[in-house]
């Protein structure tokens, strides 16, 4: 029986949603084939990481709960290209890609999702609670949509530093069902906040999809009720997201108000865990996977490469291998670390102790 | 398991398939009520016995929905609102504290506010802070709002039935660190009110007294267990309801053994176990005290990820045991 209130959603995102469409290798354009290949790394880098830490759920060595944003690479990796260490990035559940795009270390996240002494949060975190204050990120949590005011108050205070940095946080389609994203829009608004938000719209939240939560698929309407600037674009094209990542993030840092990104992209594997979950949701049956799965983001940047001659074959065969050797050389490192001391269970609860 | 016997989590799901087949009042509302795993298993399959009109996933909403159902329940319906983790139920707590909980003495009866919201305890598996609290003790310090806390398979179930039917609005809590745990359950008697719902003796001893509601009651048997075999016999009091709170049973068992342990899955500062403790001093007159009682709580630390941490982070059976043997040892 289908759920009564599907029946009013409207899709307005045309071909975005439409797996068969956007396939064709990214246009480059004359983008730096240098930049363009640092990126295809970072996005190989997040892959293998993510697969990885899957592998290592299925063996159960991994038991803190994974999201793995496996086919979802090319949002941050666009984004981060304008990002500075200065700003302030926050990410929720689903951060292992956000965190690895701002340059944030592999060991340590690692070592954090395997809860070692030696992870970016001593162990105390696991997969969900990252941070890389170095790098500008300066957090993750899990609660949905909280970090969305975060991102807004960090903004705030860095207006107030008068050093042109922006506040930066990622969130899902489901993240916008809850009521502080209003509040929030509104806000960065009304303080002319140097706020990004990145809805990161993948169409599904946990085993529901959009059509049976919200009335549209677009979620871009909801910065266009505040009066904010804002753009959808395809999310597995790492260019698309650049140029529009960098349009708003220029616009906030000079003072010209808080900008929505909106990306559309498809997760590969289920919401939590490393399998796919296939036919929990009205759509996501085993044929519109397999069909997403062709709008890889990682393949149609090797392709645009490829074919401008910047990389040949063999130079992505070692890319990807390189990668996989690090990640693994993490994992190596991470096991061989111990986990934390029960002694030190009460440390930090207060910074002046109890 | 015989006909009658079975898991706390089929006893909840039986509590709800009860509600929903005799009560057209009832529905059911929040999040993973369509999902392939149902909120472990509690739920399974009451979206096609009941139509998703009756049984309704939701957006991310918990501030929404909540209020959504209090206002549902004004009108006269029996919304029960699952929130499958109380950290998430954090966020739809306002219309619980502020509008539920109240209603009734705000317009003096004249309007009433009977939702029951089911709030899971889901902690371990190194989930860390965000997914992990038992909260239970925040909200029972508000008047006007019951709290529910089921230890057994058939109080899974009729702690449902009841307090869905009960006309005060209802915080029932589950444990997921209890859903496989069985019991025998009997003919569902609809007619009983929640101001009979009191504590119950879980086991019967004369040296020492247990106190705790839901999984550490569990911890409390257990405990017992050890001790039994030491020679050292445990009476068990399960509170059941834990606001309003019945210390009467406590606090005969204690006259009569004159040592007490509290128990409690939450922090102790301002927690259940000191109302447990205070409940007693009160009660128990100072000559029946055979050792100052004690508590055995969570350390004061939000929940850390790390197995290493959670392994001394949470309470055991052991840890149980061993406060109970140094009452008696001295
Ligand atoms: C406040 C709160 N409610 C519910 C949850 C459970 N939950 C975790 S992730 C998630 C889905 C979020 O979907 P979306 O925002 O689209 O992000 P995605 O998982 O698709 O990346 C839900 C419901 C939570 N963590 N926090
Ligand atoms: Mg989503």
């Amino acid at each position: 029986m289908k759920p009564t209130f599907h029946k009013l959603h409207r899709s307005t995102l045309g071909d975005l949603v439409e797996p068969g469409a956007y396939r064709d290798p990214v246009r480059i354009g004359n983008r730096s084939r240098e930049a363009l290949l640092e990126d295809l790394a970072c996005m190989l880098r997040i892959r293998k990481t993510e697969e990885q830490v899957g592998t290592l759920a299925e063996q159960g060595i991994v038991k803190t709960p994974i999201h793995l944003a496996i086919g979802q690479e090319a949002i941050p990796v666009g984004l981060s290209r304008h990002l500075r260490p200065s700003d302030a990035v926050f990410g929720g559940h689903r951060s292992h890609a956000h965190y690895l795009a701002l340059g944030g270390d592999l060991d340590g996240l690692i070592a954090e999702i395997m809860c070692r002494e030696t992870g970016v949060a001593s162990g105390r975190g696991g997969s969900m609670h990252l941070i890389d204050r170095a790098r500008g990120f300066a957090g993750s949590v899990p609660l949905v949509g909280a970090t969305i005011p975060l991102g807004v108050g960090a903004a705030l205070a860095l207006k107030m530093d008068g050093q042109g940095g922006v506040g930066v946080c990622y969130f899902g389609d489901g993240a916008c069902e809850e009521g502080v994203l209003h509040e929030s829009l509104n806000l960065a608004r009304v303080l002319n906040a140097p706020a990004i938000f990145v809805a990161e719209n993948n169409l599904y939240s946990s085993h529901l999809d959009i059509a049976q939560r919200q009335p549209n698929d677009r979620l871009a309407r909801f910065a266009e009720a505040h009066d904010m600037r804002a753009r959808t674009v395809d999310g597995n094209d790492v260019c698309a997201v650049a140029a529009a990542a960098e349009e708003l993030v220029g616009a906030a840092r000079a003072g010209d108000g808080p900008g929505f990104l909106e990306v559309i992209t498809y997760r590969w594997r289920g919401h939590v865990g490393p399998d796919a979950n296939i036919d929990v949701g009205l759509r996501r049956s085993a044929t519109e996977v397999a069909a997403w799965k062709k709008r890889d983001p990682i393949a149609r940047l090797a392709s645009a490469l490829i074919a401008d001659g910047a990389l040949d074959e063999a130079g992505y065969d070692v890319l990807k291998q390189q990668e996989l050797e690090r990640v693994n050389a993490a994992i190596a490192a991470a096991e061989g670390a111990g986990f934390p001391d029960p002694a030190t269970l009460l440390d930090h609860v207060y910074s002046e102790g109890a | 398991m015989s006909a009658d016997e079975m898991t706390y989590a089929e006893g909840i799901r039986r509590g709800f398939e009860w509600l929903m087949a005799n009560d057209p009042r009832v529905f059911t509302i929040g999040q993973g009520l369509w999902s392939p795993w149902y909120v472990g298993a509690s739920m399974t399959d009451l979206d096609k016995k009941f139509g998703k009109e009756r049984v309704i996933d939701t957006p991310v909403s918990e501030l929404g929905t909540t209020a959504a159902a209090v206002g549902a329940a004004i009108m006269g319906y029996r919304p029960i609102v699952i929130h499958p983790r109380m950290d998430f139920m954090v966020l739809g707590t306002d219309p619980i504290i502020n509008q539920a909980a109240k209603w009734s003495y705000l317009f003096a009866g004249r309007s009433t506010a009977p939702i029951t919201v089911r709030g899971i305890i889901n902690r371990g598996g190194e989930q860390g802070a965000q997914h992990s609290q038992s909260l239970h003790s925040w909200y029972a310090h508000i008047p006007g709002l019951r709290v529910l806390m089921p230890a057994t398979a058939d109080d899974a179930r009729d702690l449902l039935i009841w307090g869905t039917l009960s006309d005060d609005p209802v915080l029932y809590i589950d444990d997921r660190w209890l859903y496989e745990q069985t019991g025998v359950v009997s003919e569902v008697d609809p007619d009983v009110k929640l101001s009979d719902v009191g504590p119950k003796l879980r086991r019967e001893g004369g040296d020492i007294t247990l106190v705790g509601a839901g999984w550490t009651v569990k911890l409390a048997l257990e405990a017992a267990e050890i001790l039994a075999g030491e020679g050292i016999e445990a009476e068990i009091v399960d509170l059941r309801q834990i606001n309003p709170i019945d210390h009467t049973l406590a606090a005969q068992s204690v006259s009569r053994t004159g040592r007490l342990v509290a128990i409690d899955g939450s922090w102790s500062n301002c927690g259940l176990s000191a109302e447990i403790l205070a409940g007693a001093v009160e009660r128990v007159a100072p000559a029946n005290w055979k050792a100052a009682p004690r508590r055995i709580t969570l350390a004061e630390a939000p929940a850390p990820a790390a197995r290493s941490l959670e392994a001394v982070y949470y309470p055991d059976a052991d840890g149980v045991a061993e406060a109970a043997r140094e009452l008696i040892h001295g």
